[in-house]
C-alpha cells in the first residue's frame, strides 16, 4: 500500500506538481492531456513530492518526469520499469509512478513489462499508446496495425499483427489492469489513483493520439466507450471479457488480490559474525 | 628431507567427486596451519563432463599455481585430453592411476611421469558406501605427510549431518588410500607448517568481492546468473538479507545493471555481478549512470571470450571493453583486484570510490580468482565505506542543482526524500539544473566536470602494488599479479633483483605514479592473460614506458605460470 496517502482539507492543487518546463510535444498530442490526469491524481492523492519518484525510458511519453515538480529519472530506451523495480524495492517507502510509451514499454522493453507483471512490484505503470513511434517520426510500433503503410521504415505495412497491451498485461500476472483514453483526463486521473492506491504492480494503458503520425487516431473519441463491466478480481474472468473487448473499452479489468513482491531483509547479523564463517 | 611447496591434481569426470577432494585437502591443509590455493577447471556440463581440482600447498602463502603437477590422481582418464594442456608434468611428476580406467593417455604418459598404479574403484567398492575421491585423497594425504587428524576434521565438518555411516566410509577411504600411498616413497613431504599467530581465512575470491560489497556499505544488488560470477550473488542473496539490504533475481542483464541504477538513485549503494556476456549487455546503462552521476558497482569475473567464448575458465580479455566499451565520452572507474583476497580490498573501495565520485566502477576479477579458493591470512581492515556527498540547504531559495559545477566535478546530491532537491536526473544531456539541453557550452561544461572529479580525486597509494628494487621491472595487472609476484620473490632469493608494479586502478590511469614506480628502470615486461596483449596497448596508450619493453601475453584458459614470468624475466637481467 501506498504509505504517502495523506487526507489534507486544503491538498495540493495539479499545478504544484507540475515543473516550469514547457513539454516539447507537438499541438494536440494526447500526452498534454495525460499529463494533466498524472498531476491531477497526484494532487487527489496529496503525494509528497519529494517522497514520489516518476521513471520513465526514452520516447515522447518518457520526456514526463522533467514536467513534474516530484523526483524523476529519465533513463535509457525500454528500461524503465527495471530501473523503477529497483528503486521501488531499495526504497518501499516512496511512491513510484512509471511513464512511457508503446515502443518503450512493449518492444524494446517487452521483457522487462512481462516480468514487472509477474514480479509484482508495488509500483503504477502509464504506458501511453499512440502506436507509432513518435520521436523517431513515424515507425510502426508493436502495437501498429499489421497493413499500416504510412512509414518509410515499412511502407508496405509492418506485416505483424500487434500486441494486445491489456491482454498482455493480464496474461503475465499483473494485479491490477485499466485502460484510460488522453480525451478524458478526469478519468485518467481516477484510474491512475485506484492503480496507486491498489497494492502490487497497477498498469494503466492510456489510448494517446499522435495526431502528427497517426492522425486519422483523432478518431478515438468516438471510438471509445465504457468498458462496461465491475472490476474483478479475478485474473481469468478478466481475461476472458477482455477477449471480447475491442480495445477501446475503458475502465478497470482487473483489481487482483496478488501479494506485492518485497525481498525478505532484516539486519540480524553484523558483518563481522559473517566474517567469522571464514576463519580457518 | 621435506619439500616447500607441492601441486597435485584430482582429475575425473564431473560428478566423480574431483572438486570435493580438492576442496577437502585444502581445508585439511589449512586445519594443520599450511597456506594453500584450489583452483578448478571444467568443462561446461554440470554432470558428466571433464573436471580437475588443482590444488597447491606451502607453508608459505601461495601467490600462484604451481609451475607444474607433483602428483595427480585420475578417478579415470574420461575426455582428459580436453584439458590436458592444463597438467604440466615432467619426469619428476608421478600419475596415480586406476589401471582398471585404461591407459595413461599418451599426452600425459609422453612428460616421462612415473605411473603408480593404485585400483582406487575396487579399494572404493570394498567399502560400504566407499567413494574413488576419499580413496584419492587419502593416498595425497600420506603421500604429502598431511596429518590425520586436519582430515578428520574436515570430514566431520562435511559429512557430519549425513550420519554416522557416511563418516565411517569416508575415513574408510581415506585409511585405504593412506595405506596404499605407504609404500610411494616419492619425497614430497611438505615441510611443517610455521604458524604464525595471526588468523587465517579460507576463501575464493567471488566470496571475497561478496564481502567487500558488504563492508563498503552496499544494500542492493539485481543479480542474473552467469558463470563464473554466479557464486557473488549466491553469496550475496543471504548476507545482504541478513545484514538488512536486499538482492533480487532481475530477468537479464539490461535489468539487473538498471535495477541497481534505480536503487542508486534511491541513495542505495547497489552492486552486480557479470561476466562477459552480461558487461556486454550493460555497457548502455553503465553509460546512463556516467551521465546521470549514479554510482554503481559492476563485478566483471571475466572468463574467456569473446561471445560465448570458454564460460568456465579464465581470461583477462574484458580489459578493452572495460575501459573503452562505452559510447560516448564517459568518465568511469575500472579497477583489478590482484589477488583473491585482494578482492575484498578492491571491491570495497570500489564501492567507496563510486560513491564518493558518483559514477560507475567496473571491478575486473576473472575466474581464476573468483572460482579459486585460497587459505590466506586475515586480509587487514580497510577504511573505505561508501559516502555520497549530499546536499545541504535544500530549503532556501535558491533552486538545487543537480549537476552543479563545483570544483572538484563532484555535485551534492539530493536523493529522494529530501524536500527540495527534486529534479530529474537525466541521461539526455543535461544543465547544471538537471534540465535537457543540447546546447555547446552545457556539454562541454559538463564533460570537463565529469572527466574532472575522476582526474582530480587523490587515489593514494591503492593504485598500484609495487614491491622489489632493480631496473627491470613487471608490470601487470589483475590475477598475472599472483606469478608476476612469485617470479620477483624467486629472482630475490636468488639474489637477482627485479621490481613488481601490479596496478589495480586500471581507470583513471596514474601517469605520474607509475612513473615514479618505474624510476630508473630499463627493462619493462608486461605480463597479461590475453591474446591481443590488451594491457600492453592499454598501457602505451596511456603511459610512457622507460626503456625497452617486452611483452608476456597469452590468452587464457592455461595459467601463467610463476616459472615463465621469472625465466623471462631473467633473460631480460
Amino acid at each position: 500500500m501506498d504509505t504517502h496517502l495523506t487526507e489534507t482539507v486544503a491538498g495540493p492543487e495539479p499545478h504544484d506538481y507540475k515543473s516550469d518546463v514547457k513539454p516539447i510535444w507537438c499541438p494536440g498530442c494526447g500526452d498534454y492531456s495525460v499529463l494533466a490526469g498524472i498531476t491531477r491524481a497526484m494532487a487527489t492523492m496529496g503525494l509528497e513530492r519529494h517522497n514520489t519518484a516518476v521513471v520513465s525510458g526514452i520516447g515522447c511519453s518518457s520526456r514526463i518526469p522533467a514536467y513534474t515538480s516530484c523526483y524523476g529519472y529519465h533513463a535509457v530506451h525500454g528500461r524503465a520499469l527495471a530501473v523503477a523495480s529497483g528503486l521501488k524495492l531499495a526504497r518501499p517507502d516512496l511512491s513510484v509512478l512509471v511513464f512511457g510509451g508503446d515502443g518503450d514499454g512493449f518492444s524494446i522493453g517487452g521483457n522487462h513489462f512481462l516480468h514487472a507483471c509477474r514480479r509484482n512490484v508495488d509500483m503504477t505503470y502509464i504506458v501511453m499508446d499512440n502506436q507509432v513511434y513518435g520521436m523517431t517520426k513515424g515507425q510502426a510500433s508493436p502495437t501498429t496495425e499489421s497493413d499500416w503503410c504510412e512509414s518509410k521504415l515499412t511502407p508496405e505495412g509492418p506485416g505483424v499483427n500487434p500486441i494486445q497491451p491489456v491482454q498482455l498485461a493480464l496474461a503475465c500476472g499483473a494485479n491490477f489492469v485499466a485502460r484510460g483514453f488522453s480525451g478524458n483526463p478526469n478519468e485518467v486521473a481516477r484510474l491512475i489513483v485506484e492503480g496507486v492506491k491498489h497494492p502490487g504492480f497497477s498498469v494503466i494503458h492510456v489510448l494517446s493520439p499522435c495526431v502528427t503520425f497517426r492522425p486519422e487516431q483523432r478518431g478515438w473519441k468516438s471510438s471509445v466507450h465504457p468498458y462496461g463491466r465491475e472490476p474483478t478480481d479475478d485474473p481469468n474472468e478478466a481475461m476472458r471479457a477482455v477477449l471480447e473487448d475491442d480495445g477501446f473499452g475503458l475502465g478497470i479489468f482487473l483489481a487482483g488480490n496478488r501479494r506485492p513482491f518485497q525481498p525478505a531483509s532484516a539486519a540480524t547479523r553484523t558483518i563481522a559474525q559473517i566474517e567469522e564463517g571464514f576463519a580457518v | 628431507m621435506t619439500v616447500d611447496s607441492v601441486t597435485i591434481a584430482f582429475v575425473g569426470s564431473g560428478g566423480a567427486g574431483v572438486m570435493t577432494a580438492g576442496q577437502m585437502l585444502l581445508d585439511a591443509a589449512a586445519n594443520v596451519g599450511w597456506y594453500g590455493l584450489m583452483s578448478r577447471s571444467s568443462g561446461p556440463q554440470i554432470r558428466g563432463g571433464e573436471a580437475a581440482a588443482f590444488v597447491r600447498l606451502s607453508p608459505q602463502p601461495v601467490l600462484a599455481p604451481g609451475d607444474r603437477f607433483d602428483v595427480i590422481v585420475a578417478f579415470d582418464w574420461q575426455n582428459v585430453e580436453r584439458f590436458a594442456a592444463e597438467l604440466p608434468l615432467n619426469a619428476d611428476s608421478v600419475i596415480v592411476t586406476d589401471p582398471s580406467q585404461g591407459e595413461v593417455p599418451a599426452v600425459l604418459a609422453a612428460s616421462g611421469a612415473k605411473q603408480i598404479a593404485m585400483p582406487i574403484k575396487e579399494l572404493a567398492g570394498a567399502i560400504p558406501g566407499g567413494r574413488v575421491n576419499m580413496v584419492g585423497l587419502g593416498a595425497v594425504a600420506a603421500a604429502i605427510g598431511l596429518p590425520r587428524a586436519g582430515i578428520d576434521a574436515v570430514i566431520e565438518k562435511a559429512l557430519g549431518k549425513k550420519g554416522e555411516g557416511a563418516l565411517a566410509a569416508s575415513a574408510a577411504g581415506i585409511d585405504v588410500g593412506a595405506k596404499e600411498a605407504k609404500g610411494w616413497n616419492l619425497g614430497l613431504e611438505l615441510a611443517a607448517p610455521q604458524r604464525n599467530g595471526e588468523a587465517r581465512w579460507n576463501i575464493s575470491g567471488n566470496e571475497a568481492a561478496g564481502l567487500g560489497a558488504l563492508k563498503g556499505g552496499v544494500k542492493f544488488c539485481a543479480a542474473y546468473p552467469i558463470t563464473p560470477a554466479t557464486e557473488i550473488l549466491e553469496w550475496l542473496a543471504p548476507n545482504l538479507a541478513k545484514t538488512g539490504g536486499a538482492l533480487v533475481q532481475a530477468e537479464d542483464e539490461l535489468a539487473s545493471i538498471t535495477m541497481c541504477l534505480g536503487a542508486s538513485f534511491g541513495g542505495v549503494p547497489s552492486i552486480t555481478a557479470t561476466a562477459g556476456p552480461g558487461l556486454s549487455l550493460m555497457t548502455e546503462a553503465i553509460g546512463l549512470g556516467v551521465a546521470s552521476e549514479t554510482p554503481v558497482v559492476i563485478v566483471d569475473v571475466q572468463r574467456g571470450g569473446p561471445s560465448t567464448g570458454i564460460p568456465t575458465k579464465s581470461e583477462q580479455s574484458d580489459l578493452n571493453i572495460a575501459v573503452y566499451g562505452l559510447h560516448g565520452d564517459a568518465p568511469h572507474l575500472v579497477v583489478g583486484p590482484t589477488s583473491i583476497a585482494d578482492c575484498l580490498f578492491t571491491t570495497q573501495w570500489a564501492v567507496h570510490l563510486a560513491e564518493a565520485l558518483q559514477t560507475p566502477a567496473i571491478v575486473l576479477s576473472d575466474q581464476a580468482m573468483g572460482q579459486s579458493r585460497a587459505v590466506v591470512d586475515k586480509p587487514a581492515e580497510a577504511p573505505y565505506v561508501a559516502k555520497r556527498l549530499l546536499a545541504e540547504g535544500l530549503d532556501g531559495e535558491a533552486k538545487y542543482k543537480r549537476y552543479l559545477d563545483t570544483p572538484s566535478g563532484v555535485s551534492p546530491a539530493a536523493i529522494p526524500g529530501m524536500p527540495g532537491g527534486e529534479h530529474t536526473a537525466d541521461g539526455l544531456e543535461h544543465a547544471e539544473s538537471a534540465l535537457p539541453s543540447s546546447q555547446a557550452a552545457d556539454h562541454q561544461k559538463q564533460l570537463d566536470k565529469r572527466l574532472r572529479k575522476l582526474a582530480g580525486h587523490d587515489f593514494g597509494d591503492a593504485w598500484a602494488e609495487v614491491e622489489g628494487e632493480g631496473e627491470v621491472a613487471v608490470v601487470t595487472w589483475g590475477s598475472s599479479t599472483g606469478p608476476a609476484r612469485e617470479a620477483v620473490r624467486r629472482l630475490a632469493a636468488e639474489g637477482r633483483k627485479a621490481r613488481l608494479v601490479a596496478i589495480r586502478l586500471i581507470s583513471p590511469v596514474q601517469p605520474a605514479k607509475l612513473a615514479e614506480a618505474l624510476k630508473g628502470v630499463e627493462k619493462v615486461l608486461v605480463v597479461e592473460q590475453t591474446h591481443g596483449a590488451q594491457f600492453h596497448k592499454f598501457l602505451r596508450a596511456h603511459y610512457d614506458l622507460p626503456g625497452t619493453v617486452s611483452v608476456f601475453s597469452r590468452p587464457g584458459p592455461l595459467p601463467i605460470r610463476a616459472r615463465e614470468v621469472r625465466d623471462t624475466l631473467a633473460s631480460l637481467l
